[in-house]
């Protein structure tokens, strides 16, 4: 798996030195002013502020491109329909608000790691264990699943070989049934080991 | 450390199988992952692997399978389709159906209980249709029009160039899950969970 470390960018810029948590409230808060911005001038404005704080963040211009690269086209349509609709100027305000949005938050993804960002939301989720949630049981689940991603691919790489082997590489029920079935089979034999070793106690 | 009542409402092999599942979210989703006709048309898997969640785990463990790969999308992994991650995704338009997802996945899941211990391919297809097409719809199109702006009836009259290959895909998952249920019959909800009861029994 070459994406497992997801999107973090490592450095030491203020952003990145920021806890977790407070740059998921500074974003929360961000997105409610940028829905509240109603003139093209005062988003202008947002965007060089969202400019600026990548550039503080001094993650390069490759990895700020790869945030808002997925809405690109989308951006695009969504101008041209608003032109149509609206007139130019309203197209303009929606398309960068939804922009900005995405830059904001994958600037938050980009400058904080994936286990900072679990670690807030198992803190987050300390409270509910008085309703019956047991953190530990959170973790567990979240940590078996990001294990399991690469047993999964390697089952898959196994499934497309076999196929191939029978040559019926286009059927794609031969492709998920035994997919799913060996997935089925891990997941069992993984549930069995775990309360074997005492997880059910 | 755990109490009894605990231990009923999610047992350890649950617990596998809903993160095993959500893994399998995310691998169904991989780029590469499936070519239809050779490689001309490449479509995701993803929504596959939703409703095949609700399909074969029920309704809540479904749900939270998905919700487990969602929190994991939200903390930075790059597991969705065509490798995205990060919270980006949960700003931009498409936010509704991926939320739509949860309560899509419950709903499989609930209908596909409610099928006995033998659901038929006919009950399938219906269920991954109301669940996995229908619900998601339903959060997906609001949660769209309130983040561009556009009025609704655009909106809806803009998604239904993604419902042909939606259809065909809550299809696939049926024929998908009926052939992994006749190869493995706990892969059925309503029979898991009489053999969870029954060991619990003993």
């Amino acid at each position: 798996m070459t994406g497992l470390t997801g999107a973090y960018v490592p450095g030491t810029s203020p952003l990145h030195r920021l806890p977790a948590g407070a740059k998921l409230g500074g974003l929360a808060a961000a997105c409610t002013v940028l829905v509240l911005l109603g003139s093209p001038a005062a988003l202008a404005g947002a965007a060089a502020a969202v400019a600026g704080l990548y550039a503080l963040a001094r993650v390069g211009v490759a990895a700020a491109w790869a945030q808002v690269r997925p809405v690109r086209w989308f951006a695009v349509a969504l101008f041209a329909l608003q032109w149509f609709t609206v007139g130019v100027e309203g197209a303009a305000v929606t398309t960068l608000r939804v922009v900005l949005a995405v830059a904001l938050a994958g600037l938050v993804t980009i400058t904080t790691r994936t286990s900072d960002m679990l670690a807030t939301l198992e803190r987050c989720l300390a409270p509910a264990r008085f309703v019956g949630l047991d953190p530990f049981r959170v973790s567990l689940l979240l940590s078996l699943t990001i294990r399991s991603v690469p047993v999964l691919t390697g089952l898959a790489a196994r499934v497309r070989e076999a196929q191939r082997a029978r040559g019926v590489e286009r059927s794609l029920r031969a492709f998920a049934v035994p997919l799913v079935v060996g997935a089925l089979r891990h997941a069992d034999a993984l549930g069995e080991a775990l309360s074997a070793r005492g997880l059910d106690d | 450390m755990k109490d009894a009542g605990k231990k009923r409402r999610f047992p350890t092999g649950d617990l596998a199988r809903v993160a095993v599942f959500a893994a399998l979210i995310a691998v169904l989703g991989l780029p590469g992952g499936f070519n239809v006709f050779g490689s001309s048309v490449p479509i995701t898997l993803q929504t596959l692997g939703v409703m095949l969640a609700g399909a074969i785990l029920g309704a809540w463990r479904g749900a939270l399978a998905v919700a487990v790969l969602l929190v994991l999308v939200a903390a930075g992994l790059p597991l969705l389709a065509g490798g995205r991650g990060g919270l980006g995704v949960f700003a931009g338009p498409s936010v509704g159906f991926l939320i739509g997802w949860i309560p899509g996945a419950a709903m499989v899941g609930w209908l596909v209980e409610r099928a006995g211990r033998d659901p038929g391919v006919v009950r399938l297809v219906l269920a991954c249709l109301a669940g996995g097409v229908g619900v998601v719809y339903v959060f997906g199109i609001p949660a769209w029009s309130l983040v561009t702006g556009q009025s609704l009836g655009q909106v809806a009259l803009l998604s239904i160039a993604f419902l042909p290959g939606d259809l065909a895909k809550a299809v696939l998952t049926a024929l998908v899950a009926r052939g992994t249920q006749r190869a493995y019959p706990d892969a059925v909800p309503a029979v898991h969970q009489e053999r969870v009861r029954a060991g619990r029994g003993r």
